[in-house]
C-alpha cells in the first residue's frame, strides 16, 4: 500500500512537471513569434524590456486561463496590429505575401517543364 | 515570336518582384503606431492605488464624460516633464484624469505626487504592466483621451504644449 502511495506521488509530480513544461514551451513558442515593438530586431522572447516582460506575463496568464495560441495572437493583434506577429496570419492584407512564393514555385516549375518539353521535341 | 514570349514573361516577373522589394526597402522597419484609432476601452479589473480595493473598469468610465487615462511611474523622467501639463488639464471641469501607476513602488509613487501634486481623480495600480497592455500601450508615459467609452486620442510619450492644446480643443 505504501509503495502504491509512493508511486502515485511520483506519477503525480511527473505529470505536473510535464504539464508545466508544456505550458512553458507554448509560452516560448508564442513569445518567439511576437515582435518586441520598442526594441529593434528582437522578439518578445529575447527582449528584457519592460514591454516584453509585460507581454510574457500576459501570455503566461492567458495560457493558464486556457486560451489557445490563436486566441492570444488575435488578442495582441487587436491591441497592436498585425506588426506584432512575426508570422502574419492569412488575410486580406497578407494574401499576396503568402501566395507569392507558391505562385513563383508553380510558375518556375511550369517554365522548367516547358523548357524540357521543348528540348525533347 | 514564340521564343520571345518566355523571356518577356520572365523579365516582367522580375520587374514586378524588383518593384515589390524596392518598395519594401523604403518602408520603415521601426513600428509606427496608429494614434488616431477609435477603439473601445478595455475591460479589466485592477487594484486602486490608495486602498488596494479591486475595481472593475466599468465602474470608472461613465458615458457623456471625458476621461484622460495617463500611464505614469515615479521612475520615468518624461512623466516628470509632462506633469505640469496634467496639472493644467486638472483644472478643466469636463475632464477627469485617471492615472495608471506602472510597475512602480507605492512609496516612490506617493512621494512623486507629494512633490509635484496630484492631478488624478483616481489612480489604478499596474504592478506587472498587463493593464497597460490592455490599453495597447508601449510604455510610460502614455495618455488616452476617452469619450463615450471609446479612445478618441492616443498620445505616445509625454504630453507637450501641442498635445495639451489638442486635448483642450477636443473636450470643448
Amino acid at each position: 500500500m505504501k509503495l502504491f502511495k509512493y508511486l502515485l506521488a511520483i506519477f503525480f509530480v511527473l505529470n505536473l512537471n510535464s504539464l508545466n513544461a508544456q505550458e512553458d514551451s507554448l509560452q516560448s513558442k508564442i513569445t518567439k513569434n511576437l515582435r518586441c515593438l520598442i526594441c529593434q530586431g528582437q522578439s518578445v522572447y529575447d527582449s528584457d524590456s519592460e514591454f516584453a516582460d509585460s507581454i510574457k506575463i500576459l501570455v503566461k496568464k492567458k495560457i493558464s486561463e486556457g486560451e489557445s495560441e490563436k486566441q492570444i495572437y488575435g488578442y495582441l493583434k487587436d491591441k497592436y496590429g498585425e506588426w506584432i506577429l512575426y508570422e502574419p496570419q492569412f488575410g486580406k492584407k497578407t494574401y499576396f505575401l503568402w501566395l507569392l512564393p507558391i505562385l513563383m514555385f508553380v510558375l518556375g516549375g511550369a517554365i522548367i517543364l516547358k523548357i524540357f518539353y521543348l528540348k525533347k521535341n | 515570336m514564340k521564343s520571345k514570349t518566355l523571356p518577356t514573361f520572365l523579365i516582367t516577373i522580375f520587374i514586378i518582384i524588383f518593384y515589390i522589394f524596392y518598395k519594401g526597402l523604403q518602408n520603415p522597419n521601426i513600428y509606427t503606431p496608429d494614434i488616431n484609432i477609435k477603439k473601445d476601452i478595455p475591460n479589466f479589473k485592477t487594484k486602486v492605488f490608495d486602498t488596494n480595493n479591486i475595481i472593475n473598469s466599468n465602474e470608472i468610465f461613465k458615458e457623456n464624460k471625458f476621461y484622460l487615462v495617463n500611464i505614469w511611474a515615479s521612475w520615468c523622467a518624461p512623466c516628470r516633464d509632462e506633469h505640469i501639463f496634467l496639472m493644467k488639464l486638472y483644472k478643466q471641469k469636463n475632464l477627469e484624469i485617471i492615472g495608471i501607476n506602472y510597475k512602480d513602488k507605492n512609496d516612490n509613487a506617493k512621494s512623486f505626487l507629494n512633490e509635484l501634486s496630484n492631478p488624478y481623480k483616481l489612480i489604478l495600480s499596474d504592478q506587472d504592466g498587463t493593464i497597460a497592455i490592455e490599453w495597447g500601450a508601449y510604455g510610460v508615459p502614455e495618455t488616452f483621451l476617452v469619450y463615450e467609452r471609446k479612445i478618441i486620442k492616443k498620445i505616445i510619450g509625454p504630453i507637450n504644449n501641442n498635445s495639451l492644446l489638442e486635448i483642450q480643443k477636443l473636450i470643448k
